[in-house]
């Protein structure tokens, strides 16, 4: 049978990598004797899929992974199972029974909501400038960025994938229509209040970075942009409710996201 | 959140932060106010490797048990961090409070190559911990070593408070004991080594002083403190089956090199290949129970998630109920995706049977040790496997569907010339003849024999610890010759060809030989920059040449020399069981090509029947061959 996990990646947690966040259940499947499906062959290995690998450095509480099971409990028994066998900066969230026609969290995520927060200790805008300053820039026509791959520099306008900001969690929660807890992440322990929610194209189609949109902020506002003063958290991570039917116009179609727990 | 030493900034530009962050699967949490001493265990090389060390998984559990003791782990920073450590002053901090080793009362480092040494400096220097042991006062936590390395520990003598020679389970509990009490009395440094140095296995390296004849060899040895020993008696476990192995070994977040459960089968080897420093120095052969085994594979396996497990041992087809052991392993767990792995097993009908239910025919290859190309120099040290068994071990793999092998060597033996050098071109070349024996349609494709050849280094408390080690320039001119043997094969396509580096390996055997004035050359190397020697992108031989140049010290005595019988050498005040008279014995029966049988088909009389136990007493009827 199909399951869909959801699980958190805070603390020190977040310097290991999508590799190895991998390896790490897979062991932690086998400490808590859940019966997996394992793939056929000469190397058999846990049948087992992540929704968008989340970068080294970020953190997370809106991570998913699809396994398949020959047997297991009720999702209640099969979370505490799991918890036991984990570290307390990976937490189940959740266990979801997918029907056996659905498609796997990588290929259909479309979207995911972001947290992005000044570390201390950086000199940046006080929070009062940066809200005005970013305002200014998100209501420009186009933001147009340098998109450097290894064979080409494109121009590329990130403005269309840029689906909501929000400064306040209520105000982005209003603005994507979906209730947002109180997030339970290391920014909360900032003094400096700087920070931004935003909901941003995300997956395999149209995917972008929250750090890219920082760095174009910083470009735009003569600001230096150091890589490593912002904690990027993500918070859930969405399908779209009608995936593979086609937008009618390209335009004004609505997005309706979904988040993948939700997906069945 | 836990509070790490490192900054995000930092840990987001070195390569494998997780090498720093600790907080693993089965890592030890301590309340640090309710812990009276503080150890910190250190390999000396980068995480992947020290994590697969199982000697220090081992202490680590048998520590913590200790409610008065937190045992945390360090290992040497990789070059990246190393720099930016150094500039920004950070000290070096162990994983699992992430707290400066400086402030530790025991810093223990294992010593398991000598190529790790210049590391070693490393750790106490990004420690802020003063190199020499001379220099430390109070304030600073202990420096001891153990592991093989400490069986001649003269090379390394002057950074070490103490050494530990022997095997960790046996007396740390007293060096722990004796530690609280001395600090409760308010004893001086001193005190406590001079306390110490009472325990059996206990060498403190600056209650000796050695002395010198004009031309380098040394003319005394003598303890300058009366509460040091005469000989120091390396300390053994002899019932293994009733002592420490973790039930919860630590569970790594990346890939380390041994990322699997490790089941040490039994300590010491029968065989007494007259190379091999872990065949004389953890003598006798002792067995653990199959039953202990089979009830920790389940437990590790249960408490790690690994997907492998692995049998580890000198000699596996020796453990007497390996045939047990294995169909049980493979009953319980080969079904639930789990491999068992096997290394050191001698090729038969029983492995070949093991191996095609374990292991995937297509990917695996067998390996030989022949060590030497000709049966003659195969009799010199006593590597009892002959050409006849290793040709019909290949060629019924072959028969089953392998079509890979691997063969080890080494190049400088003792006594070795053109004819034996010769002979691993030709064994190699058999091999692949066998194969072509069978008909094409039989056969899996083309036969790959990859052939590697390394250079013999003599190791103290060895038959051969007395011998000539070949020069680097010697060392070439075997290795250049192979190679154009190799080529005159028949089959010389079917034949790959790797060696090791020669001037490593001469610099090993100077840092396995050498004296206390060797500690000056590794100081001054690793001020010039020597550091993570072992790796070759690292290696600067030119900065070791200096080194020795600069402190008047010749390689060749090190390396190059016969020695005499009657020489003092500079680990003669370790007493290992196995008797010099023994070693010399040996050496003499080496060079005149004649056979010693292992340990269960007669007794050699090496000296280990002191520790009661073991294979000494075993009976020896119906023994195996």
């Amino acid at each position: 049978m199909k399951i869909r996990i959801k699980f958190t990646k805070t603390g020190t947690m977040k310097f290991i990598g999508h590799l190895d966040i991998m390896r790490y259940f897979q062991k932690a499947f086998r400490r808590a004797e859940i019966d997996i499906e394992y793939s056929k062959g000469f190397n058999p290995h846990q049948i087992m899929s992540f929704a968008a690998p989340l970068g080294v450095g970020l953190t997370s509480q809106g991570e998913y992974l699809d396994v398949s099971l020959l047997s297991c409990d009720e999702p209640k028994i099969m979370v505490e199972k799991i918890k036991g066998a984990m570290n307390e900066n990976i937490q189940v969230t959740g266990f979801h029974f997918l029907s056996d026609n659905s498609k796997n969290a990588m290929s259909i995520v479309t979207a995911a909501d972001y947290k992005v927060a000044l570390k201390d200790g950086y000199a940046f805008l006080s929070k009062v400038e940066f809200e005005e300053k970013f305002r200014a820039f998100y209501q420009q026509k186009e933001i147009t960025i340098l998109k450097k791959s290894k064979k080409s520099e494109n121009q590329v306008d990130i403005k269309p994938s840029i689906y909501h900001i929000g400064f306040e969690l209520d105000e982005f929660s209003d603005k994507i229509g979906q209730r947002r807890e109180n997030t339970v992440d290391i920014s909360e322990t900032y003094e400096n209040d700087v920070k931004i929610y935003m909901q941003l194209a995300t997956g395999s189609v149209n995917n972008l970075k929250p750090e890219l949109v920082i760095e174009a902020f910083c470009e735009y506002a003569g600001l230096t942009f150091h890589e490593f003063a912002f904690q990027v958290h993500r918070m859930e991570v969405y399908a779209e409710k009608n995936s593979g039917k086609k937008p009618t116009e390209a335009f004004d179609i609505e997005r309706k996201l979904i988040p993948l727990e939700a997906m069945d | 959140m836990r509070k790490l030493a490192l900054s995000d900034e930092i840990l987001l530009t070195i390569d494998k932060p997780a090498r720093y962050i600790g907080d693993e699967v089965n890592m030890v949490k301590k309340d640090l106010d309710k812990v009276d001493i503080r150890f910190c265990m250190c390999f000396p090389d980068v995480y992947e490797i020290g994590m697969s060390h199982l000697g220090i998984q081992i202490l680590y559990d048998m520590f913590n048990r200790r409610e008065d003791t937190y045992c945390e782990r360090v290992y040497s920073p990789w070059v990246d961090l190393d720099k930016i450590m150094r500039e920004k002053e950070i000290p070096l901090f162990a994983l699992e409070s992430q707290e400066p080793v400086k402030n530790f009362d025991f810093l223990g480092i294992t010593l398991q190559y000598e190529m790790c040494y210049t590391n070693i400096l490393q750790v106490l220097e990004l420690s802020q911990i003063p190199l020499y042991a001379k220099d430390r006062t109070e304030e600073h936590p202990f420096v001891l070593g153990g592991g093989p390395c400490s069986y001649n520990p003269e090379p390394i003598a002057d950074f070490f408070d103490f050494f530990y020679i022997g095997e960790g389970e046996t007396v740390y509990d007293q060096l722990l004991d004796v530690y609280k009490e001395n600090k409760r009395l308010g004893g001086s440094r001193k005190d406590y080594l001079e306390k110490i140095a009472q325990i059996e296995g206990i060498y403190v390296p600056s209650f000796y002083e050695v002395s010198y004849h004009e031309d380098g060899k040394i003319s005394s040895f003598k303890k300058n403190n009366n509460h040091a020993k005469d000989t120091i008696c390396k300390q053994v476990e002899m019932n293994l089956s009733d002592t420490f192995y973790p039930k919860k070994p630590l569970v790594p977040y990346i890939k380390v090199t041994q990322d699997r459960v490790v089941l040490e089968i039994q300590r010491g080897c029968i065989r007494g290949c007259r190379f091999c420093q872990a065949g004389m120095i953890y003598r006798p052969i002792r067995e653990r129970d199959v039953e202990f085994l089979k009830s920790y594979a389940c437990d590790m396996l249960k408490a790690t998630g690994h997907e492998e497990i692995s049998l580890s041992s000198l000699s596996s087809s020796d453990y007497s109920a390996l045939s047990e052991l294995i169909y049980y392993l493979i009953e319980e767990f080969n079904g639930k995706g789990v491999n068992i792995s096997l290394p050191s097993l001698r090729i038969d009908a029983f492995a070949l049977d093991v191996m095609s239910k374990v292991q995937d025919v297509k990917k695996s290859s067998l390996t030989f040790a022949p060590e030497a190309g000709s049966q003659r120099l195969r009799d010199v040290i006593n590597k009892g496997l002959s050409e006849e068994s290793i040709l019909k071990g290949a060629m019924d793999a072959f028969r089953a569907g392998w079509n890979r092998v691997k063969l080890y060597f080494m190049l400088g033996l003792p006594t070795e010339n053109e004819e034996d050098i010769e002979g691993i071109a030709v064994l190699a070349d058999k091999i692949a003849r066998e194969y072509y024996t069978i008909t094409k349609d039989q056969r899996n494709g083309k036969v790959s024999i990859v052939a590697s050849t390394s250079f013999f280094v003599p190791k103290p408390f060895t038959p051969f610890q007395w011998s000539r080690m070949d020069t680097a320039e010697e060392y070439l001119v075997k290795q250049k010759f192979l190679r154009s043997k190799l080529n005159d094969q028949l089959n010389r396509k079917s034949i790959k060809y790797n060696w090791h580096e020669a001037e490593l390996s001469v610099l090993e055997g100077v840092f396995a030989r050498g004296d206390r004035r060797i500690s000056k050359v590794i100081y001054d190397a690793y001020k010039a920059g020597c550091l993570f020697d072992s790796w070759s992108e690292f290696f600067h031989n030119e900065l070791w040449m200096k080194a020795f140049e600069d402190n008047h010290l010749d390689i060749a005595f090190y390396t190059s020399r016969e020695r005499e019988v009657d020489e003092i050498l500079p680990w003669d005040y370790i007493d290992v069981g196995v008797t010099k008279a023994f070693l010399w014995r040996e050496y003499k029966r080496g060079i005149s090509e004649k056979v010693t049988p292992n340990c269960r088909r007669a007794c050699a009389n090496c000296g280990a029947d002191v520790f009661n136990g073991g294979v000494c007493y075993e009976s020896r009827e119906g023994a195996a061959l």
